[in-house]
């Protein structure tokens, strides 16, 4: 090949690059290992990490158990090893799987129209803000605190350099769902958009149509946040919002130390045109047949540039087909189910404690205890990982931890955590 | 003539909401260990939803047979050439997939305590310590998910330094080849975009780009290796440039794969830059995500990485949340981090030396398409090119073939299409990656097929433009699509 492109040697292939430029020396970098030794390898690394603990961690992020079927689809190399399907007579299949994906999220939501994911709910956060920024024409960003912490780090991140001041607004202390009078005296004729999250950071099924109510009597739009999609199996669609940013992380994508997750954006139709990211759409093909292809590109950055909706290019596909297999094995009647055990596990372990606030609560809850650290330390010893201490993110409940149950926890070990903590 | 491929039945398939029937179950639950709740006095009625209207009811058979079925009808690296420019589509080795699945790494919580998390703690420092090797740079964040998310972060991170100094000033500069979230980054960043037009010989501009800068520019954005494929040879000189007024250099790392072990972006007076390790270090792209995108830096910039960052204490790691310079997250938790495994597994497995072997055989192929394909396409720059190479319709467009057609025809010779229409500063531009995945055996019959396309054009220019017709999906309606959008299925 070399004597084909006249050379004679591989170095020539680089002959034209600045002398400067080169490097002179070898990678610093060990060689190459056998398949046998990156097993190895990755095998030790997880052993120093958690092993054979049951968990009551969730704030975000949940243990549920991932359908066989799931990696059985991912695993295929057409839809691994497949492009973003720009080429839509060879992407049909990746195509139509996201046209599922669409609907599916717009049946669980109540909301007309799904986008084919975000990198993960927290991100899904400030895209849905820049959203009711341009649709609104107003900067101002009213935010819970009861949303997720992390989340709102992001959003400040991201509204920082847009001018675009958030404020938060805080939660009723014995209840733990919004406080909607604090709402209603910060919301203003300048606020683009107010956030609350349902079930909120600590579990709580919060006030989502009263949410709505204020914002709507004060022309801004209310986007309802999401991080444990199971909830939806169950619980109201947050029909009343305007825009829906969620996480779907707990349909059969695995924990992995945080991601990668897949996060969605779903909304009313009348604000398609202000959507980030990828759509498919159904058309047809020459021959008449039913076909799909990305559409209403005119949105985004590789057509628009500067003035595109987001930056966003790559997603989450491959997740978001992991989450397309999940709603498909559990369908109508398992995620509803599935919903149930969740119900019942998290109510089973609160009835033997007390949690910390009087709301209504799907499958976590925070509960009061002189120091939860000491709490997880002597759980360790249980090969049980305790919840998630508070202090770290809400100083006023430096005395309480978040607990999570689901469909994965066992009797036995919710009766150790109640003794522990009781 | 089509050698590669020839047609096979393919299996028709409807969508889940047509397939589905009432009381199909494809799931298992075990019995519940605690006693059954009524939903209803627990949540409230009214937080009760009634059951989820058109949501799929079908068989654990009907499931599998469905997706596989689906699968079937996309093309796909395992398929063959997939010779997409600037979206590096290599082989994704499946020991990564074996890996990033091992229980103690795919089941660790982030919320785990940091001394039951040292193995996910240590994975990250080491591909941390890797990238900054192959990068030449002096710190990495892993946090960001992808290369448009990268970019976000590496500008915020440019006007946070700026800002400190006194000035996070008003202007980015973009190359007209840029690719479209570059100015899409800026304008999120708070930045005003000033487009740079390439010279003559399709590089940066010097001489304009010295005009351009002043107390105003916070930084420039290049690709380099540009989107012709063409190394920016001034480079050096852009960054004195640059710095000699304080501005910086941000460099998009979508073309790394021409330059693991020959040239580190560090040693070329980048001061910021992001890798794409769905590109350069093989995770797979997965039919658009996830993808994952740290980002490199200089060690000025070190203090305004997003939190936490990895640190060592004592034997251990931990995370320092503690910094008030930084631009804070950019996202939830650490990153993508089972793609952070996959692109470990494939430093490892290739070493140093595998790596640059790699990048040399990747541009040895886009080399070897360009010798073979000059006589038949239109080349508009002669620069040598590395790892891609992009041709122009300029020939075919006489006779009303346009590389949009060009593409759906290569489909028919059994190959996914290059890169249409891209960059914008060609017109009519085939941009063509083959990575360092292929041999010289599928490298000849993507020749063969080219080369007996460009043919086709000049015999019977309408078999090309009504192309392809060995799909099962004949050439689909776009502009319909986007007239008329149907985003979701509704019972009819």
């Amino acid at each position: 090949m070399l004597e084909a492109c006249g050379m004679a040697s591989a170095e020539e292939l680089f002959s034209h690059l600045p002398e400067a430029v080169r490097l002179k020396r070898p990678l610093d970098l060990p060689a190459g290992i056998s398949e046998y030794e990156i097993v190895d390898y990755f095998r030790r690394r997880a052993a120093e990490n958690a092993n054979g603990y049951a968990s009551f961690l969730g704030a975000g992020v949940y243990h549920h158990f991932r359908p066989v079927l799931v990696d059985a689809v991912v695993s295929r190399g057409e839809f691994l090893t497949s492009y973003t399907p720009y080429q839509a007579e060879i992407s049909q299949g990746t195509l139509t799987a996201i046209f599922e994906f669409q609907t599916m999220i717009c049946q669980l939501t109540g909301m007309d129209v799904a986008n084919a994911s975000m990198y993960d709910g927290s991100t899904a956060v400030p895209e849905a803000v820049s959203m009711a920024v341009r649709s609104t024409g107003r900067k101002r960003v009213l935010v819970a605190r009861s949303v997720h912490p992390e989340y709102r780090e992001v959003l400040r991140t991201y509204a920082r350099h847009q001018g675009m001041p958030v404020e938060e607004f805080g939660y009723l202390p014995e209840a733990g769902t919004i406080d909607l009078e604090e709402l209603d005296r910060k919301i203003d004729d300048l606020t683009a958009a107010v956030i609350v999250q349902s079930p909120n950071f600590f579990g709580i099924v919060d006030r989502v149509k009263a949410a709505a109510e204020i914002a709507h009597r004060r022309g801004a739009l209310l986007i309802v946040v999401f991080t444990e999609a199971v909830s939806l199996g169950l619980l109201e669609p947050p029909a009343d919002a305007d825009i829906v940013a969620g996480e779907l992380q707990s349909f059969a994508i695995s924990p992995s130390y945080g991601g990668p997750f897949a996060g969605i954006i779903a909304t009313r139709e009348k604000f398609i045109r202000q959507m980030p990211g990828r759509l498919v759409g159904q058309t047809t093909d020459s021959r008449g047949n039913r076909a799909f292809c990305l559409t209403l590109s005119t949105r985004e950055q590789h057509i628009r540039r500067e003035k595109a909706t987001s930056n966003i290019c790559t997603n989450q596909a491959l997740i978001a087909l992991m989450a397309t297999v999940f709603m498909t094995v559990y369908g109508k009647q398992g995620l509803r189910e599935l919903a149930q055990q969740n119900l019942a596990k998290a109510h089973y372990l609160a009835a033997k404690l007390k949690p910390r606030f009087s709301g209504r609560f799907f499958n976590e809850f925070v509960v009061q205890t002189a120091s939860p650290d000491a709490i997880n330390k002597s759980l360790l010893k249980k090969k049980i990982i305790g919840g998630l201490p508070l202090a770290r993110f809400y100083p006023e409940f430096s005395d309480c931890m978040l607990l999570c149950a689901t469909e994965m926890s066992k009797r036995a070990d919710m009766d150790v955590v109640a003794e522990v903590l009781a | 003539m089509i050698s590669k491929v020839r047609p096979h039945l393919s299996q028709n398939e409807s969508l889940l909401f047509e397939r589905s029937s009432p009381g199909k179950i494809a799931y298992q639950l075990p019995d519940l260990d605690v006693l059954p709740v009524d939903p209803i006095a627990i949540l409230g009625v009214e937080n009760v939803r009634s059951e989820i209207p058109g949501f799929p009811e079908v068989s654990e058979v009907e499931a599998i047979r469905h997706f596989t079925r689906l699968s079937t009808w996309n093309y796909a690296i395992d398929h063959g050439m997939y010779p997409l420019g600037s979206c590096t589509m290599k082989y994704n080795p499946r020991i990564n997939e074996l890996v990033a699945r091992i229980e103690g790494l795919a089941w660790a919580h982030p919320y785990q305590p940091e001394a039951l998390a040292q193995g996910s703690m240590e994975v990250m420092a080491r591909l941390e310590a890797a990238l900054a090797e192959i990068s030449g740079m002096d710190a990495v964040t892993l946090q960001p998910a992808a290369g448009a998310h990268g970019e976000l972060t590496g500008i915020l991170l440019i006007r946070a330094l700026l800002e400190k100094r006194g000035n996070p000033r008003k202007k980015i500069l973009i190359p007209d080849s840029a690719h479209g979230t570059n100015p899409a980054t800026a304008a999120i960043a708070g930045y005003a975009v000033e487009n740079i037009a390439s010279s003559a010989t399709g590089m940066l501009d010097v001489s304009a780009l010295a005009r351009l800068v002043d107390r105003d520019v916070a930084a420039l954005m290049v690709t380099n290796p540009n989107t012709l494929g063409v190394f920016e040879e001034n480079i050096m000189q852009a960054a004195e440039i640059l710095h000699a007024k304080g501005a910086m250099l941000y460099m998009d790392g979508a073309n790394m794969n021409a330059l693991v072990g020959i040239a580190r972006p560090g040693d070329f007076g980048v001061d910021v830059l992001h890798l794409n390790l769905h590109k350069t270090f093989s995770t797979p792209h997965g039919g658009g995500g996830p993808g994952a995108g740290p980002v490199a830096v200089k060690k000025a910039f070190e203090p305004f990485l997003p939190v936490p960052r990895l640190k060592r204490s004592g034997k251990k790691w931990a995370y320092d949340y503690r910094r008030k310079h930084s631009i804070g997250r950019v996202r939830a938790f650490y990153g993508n981090f089972g793609v952070l495994v996959r692109a470990l597994a494939y430093i490892l497995a290739h070493g140093g030396p595998g790596l640059r072997n790699a990048t040399v055989d990747a541009v040895l192929n886009a080399v070897y398409i360009r010798k073979q394909l000059e006589p038949y396409y239109d080349l508009p720059y002669a620069s040598p090119n590395m790892h891609e190479v992009v041709f122009s319709d300029d020939r075919q467009a006489k006779a009303g073939v346009r590389t949009g057609d060009l593409a759906k025809r290569l489909i028919d010779y059994g190959f996914h299409p290059y890169t249409v229409s891209f960059p914008m500063i060609v017109h009519g531009a085939l941009m063509i990656e083959p990575t360092e995945t292929e041999g010289k055996l599928e490298l000849d019959q993507f020749i063969a097929a080219m080369i007996s396309i460009a043919k086709e054009v000049e015999a019977d220019p309408q078999l090309v433009k009504n192309a392809p017709y060995g799909t099962r999906t004949s050439r689909v309606d776009e502009v319909t699509a986007a007239r008329k959008p149907v985003l979701r299925w509704r019972p009819s």
